[in-house]
């Protein structure tokens, strides 16, 4: 029998057509592009921040950021009352979000029946989707009296013997802002959090359940450190959200500078002063102290942000690596990997 | 099944002699297992003995790891999972008022077919039971002998602080062994347990059965028909079933000494398996 090759007189020449042939180098240039523009965009910003800044670095140097005054009246501007409203407020509501966060991703994961767990995750993932602006209108009309009537009051009372529950009982303030903050991360935090309880194999948690652990065992044993650094991933996301938001804080705080001890206090973050201040701004050093603030904002953000990498990365990831080699290099030859 | 009597020697019998007749851990009676409205399994009677290893095989489907999982309740964990009739461990009826599926797991290990070591160290995947269980005393020392008993001490005595997920596959699914023994159970179920795992990984796995059955009652699943033969005192042979509206159900076929079902199985359905007629 004859053997024939298919196409034996046809070289291994290209038959595409034109349009084919273009696809690769095309797909190529536009991902580059758009890569390319993202990083672009990140050094424009910076730039124009920095350029921005230059009159109040010229005036206030980096003094600026140890200064606690902002008087517009006498043209001397600072950064370290804001710097302190927006670490208090975001550090206080990423501290109570994220226990409630992982709460409710591990109710929509592991305890919620099936029906429930879809609509209620809807429903906590559109909590994400209000306005800002809207928020902050709510904590104007319902959250503040409350704050004011019930909730300052009550922890005046019970907790007064500490400074930070101390003061005038008022509608804004850091204790309203921080709420608010609370409830725009909560959201944000568990809807990650239920993404990542999803992706651990439940063969884990069958192996913890198999060993005679209970439900919250298992849980707290082996579900929760599986999903540590991408939890503390979420957070850092939700940290970011509220040390950047401006409008529902703008709304809320008070808008005051100073630095104190009491929650119940008005105050103000670098967000909401540069939303609040830029479009009065009556001098160009008032202006350029705004974008100066915002430098420092930028500055904070992209640390959080590196930060957060670094505590997802698993630091041994290649030794582990190498050595899965090895031993399976090892395996290989029926050897030992010691 | 009562008329079999201990006739097999049983390895390590001189460790724990075996009196007169085996002892029943396990009695399943008109077991049934549904999934919503599929009936997975259907009226397994079943007994099995302590101190010996029980193989379970048959086609894929036929409900092999459906009916382990009954053993320690592991079906519980499934949405929509029912049973009925009584699986009795020791004469309590597992499914009974007032028993606890957790205190049942504890009692009966289980090994899974693709290992499933925790994301942490080697030492602490061996102590997260024992430390759950409360049995913290002596912790080393029980770390050290589960390793000891799942043949892993000598090749991670070194590394004991390293992840497990670094480990091999092999290596990985005895440490999961390590982990079943370490809580002292007196049942381990293993469902596949070497079915992810190379040639030599499985041989080292079976040659550890052999030596765990001294001290444990153990009960395996395995589509693999050798792998029983080799390691099994028992062997159960589950079937498909076809009923007339098409849907399918796994049955017992037979249950004999291994050695009868495969040299001289009673039920064509099991010989037809065996010899490869199957289909």
């Amino acid at each position: 029998m004859k053997i024939s090759h298919a196409h034996e007189d046809a070289a291994l020449e290209r038959t595409r057509g034109w349009l084919d042939r273009i696809g690769d180098p095309v797909l190529r240039a536009i991902t580059f592009s758009a890569a390319a523009l993202a990083v672009t965009i990140l050094g424009l910003i910076a730039y124009e921040l920095v350029s921005g800044s230059r009159l109040a670095f010229r005036s206030f140097g980096l003094g600026f950021i140890t200064s606690q005054t902002w008087d517009t009246i006498h043209n001397q501007f600072g950064a370290l009352s804001l710097i302190f409203g927006t670490a208090v407020t975001a550090v206080l509501a990423t501290l109570i979000a994220t226990p409630l966060a992982i709460a409710i991703a591990l109710f929509l994961t592991e305890l919620a029946p099936k029906h429930v767990r879809s609509l209620l995750g809807a429903l906590v993932e559109m909590l994400a989707a209000i306005p800002s602006v809207i928020l902050g209108l709510w904590g104007i009309l319902i959250l503040g009296p409350f704050v004011q009537n019930q909730l300052e009051p009550f922890l005046g009372s019970t907790l007064g013997f500490l400074p930070f529950f101390r003061g005038q009982h008022s509608p804004t303030g850091i204790l309203t802002a921080v709420l608010i903050l609370t409830i725009m991360i909560v959201p944000i935090v568990a809807s990650v959090t239920r993404e990542l309880l999803t992706t651990v194999p439940s063969e884990l948690r069958e192996g913890a359940l198999a060993l005679g652990a209970t439900r919250w065992e298992m849980v707290r044993g082996v579900l929760l450190p599986a999903a540590r650094p991408g939890i503390l991933a979420a957070v850092a996301l939700g940290f970011g959200r509220a040390v950047g938001e401006a409008m529902a804080v703008l709304m809320t705080i008070g808008g005051t500078i100073g630095i104190h001890l009491s929650l119940f206090g008005h105050s103000d973050t670098l967000a909401a002063r540069i939303a609040g201040q830029y479009n009065g701004a009556s001098t160009n050093l008032q202006t350029s102290s705004l974008v100066y603030l915002a430098t420092i904002l930028l500055v904070i953000s992209l640390a959080v942000n590196i930060g957060a990498q670094f505590l997802i990365k698993p630091i041994d990831r290649r030794p582990r690596r190498q050595r899965i080699a090895l031993d399976r290099a090892f395996e290989a030859q029926g050897l030992s990997a010691d | 099944m009562e008329a079999i009597r201990t006739k097999i020697e049983v390895a390590g019998a001189g460790l724990r002699p075996v009196v007169g007749e085996r002892q029943a851990v396990f009695e399943a009676r008109d077991v049934s297992v549904f999934y919503g409205d599929q009936l997975a399994i259907d009226n397994v009677n079943i007994d099995i003995y302590q101190h010996l290893i029980t193989a379970i095989i048959g086609p894929s489907g036929c409900g092999k790891s459906t009916f382990i999982r009954t053993l320690n309740r592991m079906t519980d964990l499934v949405p929509g999972a029912r049973l009925s009739g009584q699986v009795r461990y020791r004469g309590i009826d597992l499914y009974g008022p007032g028993v606890d599926a957790v205190e049942v797991r504890r009692r009966i290990g289980m090994v899974f077919q693709k290992p499933n070591p925790f994301p942490k160290s080697i030492y602490d995947n061996v102590a997260y039971g024992l430390r759950i269980l409360g049995m913290r005393n002596g912790l080393d020392e029980r770390v050290e002998r589960a390793l000891r008993s799942a043949a892993l001490w000598d090749e991670v005595k070194d590394r004991l602080g390293d992840t497990a997920l670094g480990l091999s596959g092999g290596q990985q699914q005895r440490l999961c062994i390590a982990r079943a023994i370490a809580v002292e159970p007196e049942v381990i179920l293993f469902d596949e347990p070497a079915s992810a795992l190379d040639p030599i990984s499985t041989s080292a796995i079976e040659d550890l059965m052999h030596e765990l059955k001294r001290d444990y009652t153990l009960v395996i699943v395995t589509h693999n028909m050798q792998q029983a033969a080799r390691v099994a005192d028992m062997t159960a042979f589950f079937g498909l079933e076809v009923a007339p509206d098409e849907s399918r159900r796994g049955v017992l076929v037979e249950y004999d000494e291994t050695e009868k079902i495969f040299t001289n199985p009673s039920d064509k359905r099991t010989e037809d398996y065996i010899t490869g007629r199957f289909g």
